[in-house]
C-alpha cells in the first residue's frame, strides 16, 4: 500500500518535484515573514512586568531632568531607579546599525538582569569614566576586545567621542538585543557641562523597577502625579506599553506581513490541490480498477491522502531545511544590525509544519471526494 | 458454493437503464440467463447492445434496476456497497479489454494487488503470485512494468491478476479486442486452459468469432434481449 503511495507520488517526477519545490519556497517565505514579524515583537515579549519607563509627557525625544531621579526613588512601591539616554552617532559609516546608549553604570545591569555580564567586567565598567560595555554580537561583527578604543562621531551630541571597551554582555535569551553599545551617562554629562552647559543634567528616560509587578498602575500614577504641572511632566507606562507604542507606527506593515504569510499557505494549497486533482483525474480508471478488485473507499482515501501528505511533507521538510540558510542570507542582505535580534522562533517551525500537514489534507479532499463518488462503471468508461 | 443443479450464475428478469440527463436509455430488458459451474460462455452482439452492462451486473460492479443476480448462491444485488466490494475481492476475477494494469507497478506487483486485501502471509502471497505468473508464462517478466511489455503480455499479466485469488468466476470484456491475431490466439488458449484444467467458470464478452469458438456456449444479445 505505501509502496503504491510512493510510486504514485513519483510517477511524474518533474511535476512532483516542481510541486515539492513550490511548497518548499512557500514554506521559506512563510518562515521568513513570520520571523520578521516575531522579531518586531520580540522586544515586547521579553519586557519585564515589573519595569516601568518614565518619559517626557509630550514626546520621547524630550529629556527629563536628572533631578527627578531621587524624587522617583522616593515614590511608594519603587525599588530602584535607573536611566538612559539615546546617544545616536555614527560608527565608521551610516550603515552600521546598533543602539548606542548612555546609561547609569551603577544601576543599569541591576534593572536589566537579562543582560549578563561578569562581576569583574562590571567592576571595570564602574571604575573608568569612559568605559563602555558592548553586546556579544558587536564583538562578532567588529572584533572588539577588552581594552579597544572605539571612536564614535556624535550627532545629537556633536563631536568625537572615545570609549574604551571594558566589558561584553551576553543576552540571557535569544529575543534580547545582543548588539547594544552601552557607555556611562556621567561621561556624557561631564562633557556637556563643558561644551554646552544648558544640555547638561538631563536624561532620556527613567527605568523604574517596582517592588510588586501587580502595583505598576498605581506606581505609574504616583510618579506622574509627582511631576504634574511641573516644567517637564512625565508619562510612565510599563515597558511593554512603551515598546508597543514604539512599534505601533509599523503596525500596518506588520499586519500586512502577517496576512501575506497566511496568503502564502493558501497559495500552496492551490498548488498542491491542483497537482492532486490532475493526478486523480488521470487515474480515474486506475482507481475504478482498484475498486473493482475490491479496494475499499477507505483504502483509496489513504492512498490519495497519503500521496498528498507525502508531497506536502517533503516540500515542508525541504523548505524548513532551506529556511535556516535563507534567514542567514536574508540577514546578510539587510544593513548590518538592522534587525538586532534575528532568530527563528520554535512556534514558527510548528506553524510551518502544521501548515504543511494542513495543506496535504486539504489538497486531498477534492480528489478523494471525486474518486469515491465516481461509480466503478463510469470510472472504467472514463477516457482521460 | 454452487447453487442448485450446478448453476453458478443465475440472472433473473433483469432490467437496466441508464439516464442521460432525464432521458432514459433502456439497455437490458427483462434478461434471464443461467450459467452452470465450469461453463465457458461467450456473449456476442452488436456495439451498444448491452454486453458490457450485463457482464458488469454479473461481476457485481453495477446494480440492476429490477430483477436479481445470484452468483454462487448469493443475491449480490442485495449486498451493501462494502459487502459487495469484499464479495468481488473474494469471488470475481476481471479481465478488461485495455488490460488496466497500474503503470507504476511491476508485473509482479500488479498481480499481487488483489492479494493485498487477503490475510495471506508474505510467503503465501509470493507463492501465489509466482504460480499465477508461471501459469500465464511470464515468470521471466516479473519485474517489468506494463510499459515494457507487449499488449499480449500485458493481457496475460491481467489474467494472472484475475486468477491469483482463485475466484469463483472469471469475467472478461473483449479480452482480445485490442490485440493482434497471434496474441489474441494466445490469450484464448490461456482462457481455454483455465477453463479446462482449472475448471474456472468464464463469462466473456467478445466481437471476435474466432474467440467465441473456444467457448462452450455462445449467446447473442440484441437490443437488450438475449437470443
Ligand atoms: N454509465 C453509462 N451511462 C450512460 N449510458 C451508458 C452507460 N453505460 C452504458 N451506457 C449505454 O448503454 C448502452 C449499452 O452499453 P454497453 O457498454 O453495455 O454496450 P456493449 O454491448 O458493451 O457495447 P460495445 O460492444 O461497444 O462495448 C450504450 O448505448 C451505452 O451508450
Ligand atoms: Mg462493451
Amino acid at each position: 500500500m505505501f509502496r503504491i503511495v510512493i510510486k504514485n507520488a513519483l510517477r511524474h517526477v518533474l511535476r512532483s518535484s516542481l510541486t515539492i519545490l513550490g511548497i518548499a519556497i512557500a514554506v521559506i517565505a512563510f518562515c521568513l515573514l513570520r520571523t520578521v514579524v516575531t522579531v518586531w515583537y520580540s522586544g515586547i515579549e521579553v519586557s519585564a512586568a515589573n519595569r516601568l519607563i518614565t518619559r517626557q509627557a509630550v514626546s520621547f525625544i524630550f529629556p527629563l531632568p536628572y533631578a527627578y531621579r531621587d524624587q522617583i526613588g522616593r515614590v511608594d512601591g519603587v525599588e530602584q531607579v535607573s536611566f538612559a539616554n539615546w546617544f545616536g552617532g555614527t560608527y565608521i559609516d551610516k550603515k552600521q546599525f546598533f543602539a548606542r546608549l548612555a546609561v547609569d553604570h551603577e544601576t543599569f545591569f541591576d534593572v536589566y538582569p537579562e543582560f549578563l555580564i561578569s562581576p569583574e567586567e562590571l567592576q571595570a565598567f564602574k571604575r573608568e569614566r569612559n568605559a563602555c560595555v558592548v553586546g556579544e554580537d558587536l564583538v562578532k561583527r567588529y572584533g572588539f576586545k577588552i581594552g579597544d578604543i572605539i571612536q564614535i562621531e556624535g550627532d545629537i551630541f556633536p563631536g568625537q567621542w572615545q570609549f574604551v571597551v571594558r566589558g561584553v554582555y551576553k543576552p540571557r535569551e535569544p529575543a534580547i538585543d545582543p548588539s547594544n553599545f552601552l557607555f556611562r551617562w556621567d561621561y556624557l554629562d561631564e562633557r556637556l557641562r563643558q561644551d554646552s552647559p544648558t544640555r547638561a543634567g538631563y536624561v532620556g528616560w527613567y527605568i523604574v523597577k517596582t517592588k510588586d509587578a501587580a502595583a505598576t498602575a498605581q506606581v505609574s500614577q504616583n510618579i506622574d502625579n509627582l511631576f504634574a504641572n511641573s516644567r517637564a511632566e512625565t508619562k510612565t507606562e510599563t515597558e511593554r506599553q512603551f515598546q508597543q507604542g514604539f512599534i505601533a507606527a509599523f503596525s500596518a506593515v506588520i499586519d500586512a506581513m502577517n496576512f501575506i504569510s497566511f496568503v502564502i499557505i493558501g497559495i500552496i494549497m492551490l498548488v498542491l490541490g491542483n497537482t492532486m486533482i490532475m493526478s486523480s483525474r488521470e487515474r480515474t480508471r486506475e482507481y475504478a480498477v482498484l475498486k473493482t478488485i475490491g479496494f475499499s473507499g477507505r483504502q483509496l482515501l489513504i492512498m490519495i491522502a497519503g500521496e498528498s501528505l507525502l508531497i506536502a511533507a517533503l516540500g515542508g521538510l525541504l523548505g524548513l531545511l532551506a529556511t535556516f540558510p535563507s534567514i542567514t542570507f536574508f540577514q546578510a542582505l539587510m544593513p548590518k544590525g538592522f534587525f538586532p535580534v534575528f532568530f527563528i522562533e520554535p512556534i514558527t517551525i510548528v506553524l510551518a509544519v502544521t501548515a504543511a500537514i494542513l495543506v496535504g489534507v486539504v489538497a486531498a479532499i477534492f480528489p478523494v471526494h471525486r474518486t469515491l463518488r465516481t461509480k466503478i462503471v463510469e470510472g472504467l468508461r472514463f477516457i482521460g | 458454493m454452487a447453487g442448485t443443479n450446478g448453476t453458478i450464475i443465475s440472472v433473473n428478469k433483469v432490467r437496466k437503464s441508464y439516464y442521460r440527463d432525464t432521458i432514459e436509455i433502456p439497455v437490458l430488458n427483462n434478461i434471464s440467463i443461467n450459467v452452470p459451474e465450469g461453463e465457458f460462455l461467450a456473449l456476442m452482439g452488436p456495439s451498444g447492445s448491452g454486453k458490457t452492462t450485463l457482464l458488469n451486473l454479473i461481476a457485481g460492479i453495477d446494480r440492476p434496476d429490477e430483477g436479481e443476480v445470484v452468483v454462487g448462491g448469493v443475491n449480490i444485488a442485495a449486498l451493501s456497497e462494502s459487502e459487495l466490494s469484499k464479495w468481488r475481492a473474494r469471488h470475481v476475477g476481471f479481465v478488461f479489454q485495455f488490460y488496466n494494469l497500474l503503470p507504476v507497478l511491476t508485473a509482479y506487483e500488479n498481480v499481487e494487488l488483489p492479494l493485498l486485501l487477503t490475510n495471506l502471509s508474505k510467503k503465501e502471497k509470493h507463492e501465489h503470485v509466482e504460480f499465477a505468473l508461471k501459469l500465464v508464462g511470464l515468470s521471466d517478466r516479473m519485474y517489468n512494468k506494463p510499459g515494457q511489455l507487449s499488449g499480449g503480455q500485458e493481457q496475460r499479466v491481467a489474467i494472472a491478476r484475475a486468477v491469483v485469488t482463485d475466484p469463483t468466476i472469471l469475467v472478461a470484456d473483449e479480452p482480445t479486442g485490442d490485440l493482434d491475431k497471434v496474441s489474441a490466439a494466445e490469450i484464448m488458449e490461456l482462457l481455454d486452459r483455465l477453463n479446462k484444467e482449472y475448471k474456472k467458470t468464464i463469462v466473456m464478452v467478445t466481437h471476435d468469432p474466432r474467440a467465441a469458438e473456444k467457448a462452450h456456449t455462445v449467446r447473442h444479445l440484441e437490443k437488450g434481449e438475449l437470443t
